[in-house]
C-alpha cells in the first residue's frame, strides 16, 4: 500500500429529470446525500440492487457525471469541478471498452500517449502492465480477437498503466461467465494489492463484494446503509435492508427484552438496530440454524437441497414457518423429508425487526 | 445434394449473366456511341478529347469536382461532431436531428430552388456569383444520405463507453473525437463522403434553375448540339462513380470490423443510382 491516496465523497446528491423538458417522467433521486471516505490504498466495494445509485456515485467520482450538490475530493484536493480527463483516474467499464481500431498494446499505451510520454517509455510501461495481467502473448492482437475475460484484463492493464490516483471498477465482471468471473475477481484483488492503488469497486454481486473488498458499502435508494469490513457486515448487519441483501436469511418469530432475543427457544444477543422490546422477526442466517434428529421434535424436514460441499435442509416449524439450515453435505445426508427434528440457533447475535 | 448444388450454381450463374448484361449493355452502348464518327462513319475519339478540349465543359467538370469536395468537407465538419454530440450529451434531440436531416428528401428540388432564391440573394451579395456557392444547397441535399451512413457506423460501436474510456484516460473532447471516435466510424465517414460526391455529380435541377454551369448542366447543353460528347461526359461520370466505389471497397476491406460491409452495401445501392447517364433530379 505505497501509492494509495484518500478519497472523499461528501454529501453527494444527484437528481435526474429536471434538466430537460420531459418532466412527465418525474424526478429521480439517484443519490441522496451519500458520504463515503476511502482510506489510502483501500479497496471499497459499493454493493446494492440495480438503481441504488452505486454506479452514479462512481461516475461522479470519475467526472463522467455531475453531482447536483456535494463535493468530491481526492488526496485533500477538491475535484468537484475538474473534468474527467484531468482527474487521473483509471476506469474499467462493465461494457467492453477497448478501442477496436488499436492493438492490445496500443490500447494499454493510449493513456500514456495522452500524457505525452515518449514512445519507448509508454511501450515498455504497457508491456509491464500486460505482464501484470498475464497477457503479454496477446499484445499485437485486436480486441475482437480476445475473449471477454481477456478484454477486461486488458482494460484493467490500460486503467493501471497511467498510474492512476484512483482505480474505478464499474461492474467489470458482470458480462463474464461464472468461472471467469471468479478467476478475474481474485486477479483484480491480487493486482490491486500489488500496486496499492485506492480502488472503488461497484457491483451488485454480494459474493464478489465480500470476496475482494477491504470494506463493503451497502447502498439502497441513493443512501449508504452500512460501510464495514465484509465479516463485520455479514455478522452484524446494521439495518434490515443490509441483513436481507447480504446473505440468505430466515425470518423467525422472536421476542425481545433487555437486549436479548428469544429465538427458537434459545436466548441470543439482539444486535444494535433491533427493536427494543416486544415480538418481531429475527433474521437468522442458514448456517446459524441447527437441526437435530429427534422423534419427539415439533418440526419436520420438508426438503434437502444439495449444493456440493454443503446442503440446505428446509424444515417446517410447528407454526408453519419454513426455516433453511446450511450444513456439511455429509451431515445433511442423514435427513430425509418428513423426518421429525428439533430446530435451534447458534448463540450468535441476530437482528430483530418488526414483523 | 450434389444435384441441387449444381442447379443452384447454374441459377446463380444465370443471375450473374443477367445482371451483368443489364448493367453492361447500357455502358457498352454509351461507349460505342461516344466513339462513333456520326458524319464520316468509322471511329473517332473526338468526343472524349472534347472533355478536356472544350473549355466550357472542362470548366464545368472542374466546378463539379470542386463542389463535390467542398460539399463533402462542409458536410463532414457539420454532421460528424453534431451527431457525436447528440448521441453523447443530448440523446433526447436525436429524433429532431434525424428529422431535420431527412427533411430534404421530402421537398421537391423545384420547391427548394424557389425557396432558396431569397437566401441566395444574400449569399451572392456576400460571396459573389460563383457556382461554388451551390455548396450550401448541396450540403443540405446530401444530409439524408450522409446521415444514414454515419448513423449506421455510429450504431455499430459503443460510442458512449469508448468516449468515456478515452476521457478517463486523459483525452480531451477533440482528441476523443479525432483519435477514438473517427477511426472507428471511418467506414461510415467514407461512405457518407462517396454518396455525397455521387449526389453532387448527379444533381441537375437546382444548378440548372439557378443558372450555374455544372457538369450535368453542360452535358444537357452539349447533348442538344453534340450527342457523342454529351454521352462521353455521362460515361466518364459513371465510371468515376464506379472507381469511387471500388476505392471504398478496397480501403474498408482490410478492416476488422464487420460493420464496414453493411455501410458499404448502403453506398453500393446509392452510388450507381445517382450519376445516371441522363441528367436527372437528385434522388
Amino acid at each position: 500500500m505505497t501509492n494509495g491516496i484518500s478519497v472523499e465523497l461528501n454529501d453527494l446528491t444527484r437528481v435526474y429529470g429536471t434538466a430537460h423538458a420531459r418532466s412527465d417522467r418525474g424526478i429521480v433521486k439517484a443519490l441522496d446525500g451519500l458520504t463515503l471516505h476511502i482510506e489510502p490504498g483501500e479497496l471499497v466495494a459499493l454493493l446494492g440492487p440495480s438503481g441504488c445509485g452505486k454506479t452514479t456515485a462512481l461516475r461522479i467520482l470519475a467526472g463522467l457525471d455531475e453531482a447536483t450538490s456535494g463535493t468530491v475530493s481526492v488526496g485533500g484536493q477538491d475535484l468537484t469541478k475538474v473534468p474527467a480527463n484531468k482527474r487521473d483516474m483509471g476506469m474499467v467499464f462493465q461494457a467492453y471498452s477497448l478501442f477496436p481500431h488499436l492493438t492490445v498494446l496500443d490500447n494499454v499505451a493510449f493513456g500514456l500517449k495522452m500524457r505525452g510520454k515518449d514512445k519507448s517509455g509508454r511501450l515498455s510501461r504497457a508491456d509491464d502492465m500486460l505482464e501484470l495481467v498475464g497477457l503479454t502473448a496477446h499484445r499485437h492482437k485486436y480486441a475482437s480477437e480476445l475473449s471477454g475475460g481477456q478484454q477486461q484484463r486488458v482494460a484493467l492493464a490500460r486503467a493501471l498503466a497511467i498510474q492512476p490516483r484512483v482505480l474505478l471498477l464499474d461492474e467489470p465482471l458482470s458480462a463474464l461467465d461464472a468461472k471467469v468471473r471468479v478467476q478475474l475477481r481474485d486477479e483484480i484483488r491480487r493486482v490491486q494489492l500489488d500496486v496499492g492503488t485506492t480502488t472503488l469497486f461497484v457491483t451488485h454481486d454480494q459474493e464478489e463484494a465480500l470476496a475482494v473488498a477491504d470494506r463493503v458499502g451497502v447502498m439502497s435508494q441513493g443512501k449508504l446503509e452500512q460501510l464495514a469490513a465484509p465479516a463485520e457486515l455479514y455478522a452484524n448487519p446494521a439495518t434490515p435492508f443490509v441483513a436481507e441483501f447480504v446473505g440468505l436469511n430466515n425470518k423467525v418469530p422472536a421476542e425481545v427484552s433487555g437486549g436479548q432475543a428469544q429465538v427458537l427457544g434459545k436466548f441470543v444477543p439482539a444486535l444494535p438496530g433491533s427493536i427494543s422490546t416486544g415480538s418481531g422477526l429475527a433474521m437468522v442466517r442458514p448456517e446459524s440454524v441447527t437441526v437435530t434428529a429427534d422423534a419427539s421434535g415439533t418440526a419436520s424436514v420438508t426438503s434437502v437441497a444439495f449444493l456440493g460441499p454443503i446442503s440446505r435442509v428446509y424444515c417446517t416449524l410447528q407454526d408453519g414457518t419454513v426455516v433453511g439450515a446450511e450444513m456439511g453435505s455429509s451431515a445433511a445426508r442423514t435427513f430425509s423429508p418428513s423426518d421429525r427434528v428439533r430446530v435451534g440457533v447458534e448463540p450468535t447475535g441476530v437482528l430483530v425487526v418488526e414483523s | 445434394m450434389r444435384r441441387t448444388s449444381l442447379g443452384g450454381k447454374l441459377f446463380r450463374g444465370l443471375l450473374w449473366v443477367m445482371f451483368g448484361l443489364f448493367f453492361l449493355i447500357p455502358l457498352y452502348s454509351m461507349a460505342d456511341f461516344s466513339t462513333r464518327n456520326l458524319i464520316a462513319g468509322g471511329r473517332t475519339l473526338q468526343a472524349w478529347k472534347n472533355l478536356v478540349q472544350d473549355n466550357a465543359l472542362y470548366q464545368a467538370i472542374v466546378i463539379s469536382l470542386l463542389l463535390a469536395v467542398f460539399t463533402v468537407v462542409l458536410m463532414l465538419v457539420i454532421l460528424v461532431p453534431t451527431m457525436i454530440w447528440v448521441r453523447l450529451r443530448t440523446p433526447w434531440a436525436k429524433g429532431i436531428v434525424e428529422f431535420l436531416c431527412l427533411l430534404p428528401l421530402t421537398i421537391p428540388a423545384l420547391v427548394i430552388v424557389v425557396g432558396l432564391r431569397n437566401v441566395y440573394l444574400w449569399v451572392t451579395y456576400f460571396l459573389g456569383e460563383s457556382a461554388l456557392t451551390l455548396t450550401f444547397v448541396y450540403v443540405v441535399l446530401v444530409l439524408p444520405f450522409a446521415y444514414r451512413a454515419l448513423d449506421a457506423a455510429m450504431s455499430a460501436i459503443d460510442l458512449k463507453t469508448l468516449s468515456e474510456a478515452a476521457r478517463s484516460l486523459g483525452a480531451g473532447w477533440l482528441t476523443t473525437i479525432g483519435r477514438v471516435v473517427v477511426p472507428n466510424i471511418w467506414s461510415g465517414i467514407l461512405s457518407a463522403a462517396f454518396i455525397s460526391i455521387a449526389v453532387v455529380l448527379g444533381e441537375f435541377t437546382i444548378a440548372s434553375l439557378s443558372g450555374y454551369q455544372t457538369l450535368q448542366v453542360q452535358i444537357v447543353l452539349i447533348g442538344k448540339a453534340d450527342g457523342p460528347t454529351s454521352v462521353a461526359a455521362s460515361l466518364a461520370t459513371l465510371l468515376f462513380g464506379f472507381v469511387l466505389l471500388l476505392a471504398l471497397a478496397l480501403v474498408t476491406r482490410g478492416r476488422r470490423r464487420t460493420t464496414a460491409s453493411h455501410v458499404l452495401l448502403a453506398s453500393a445501392v446509392a452510388v450507381p443510382a445517382v450519376p445516371a447517364n441522363q441528367p436527372g433530379l437528385p434522388a
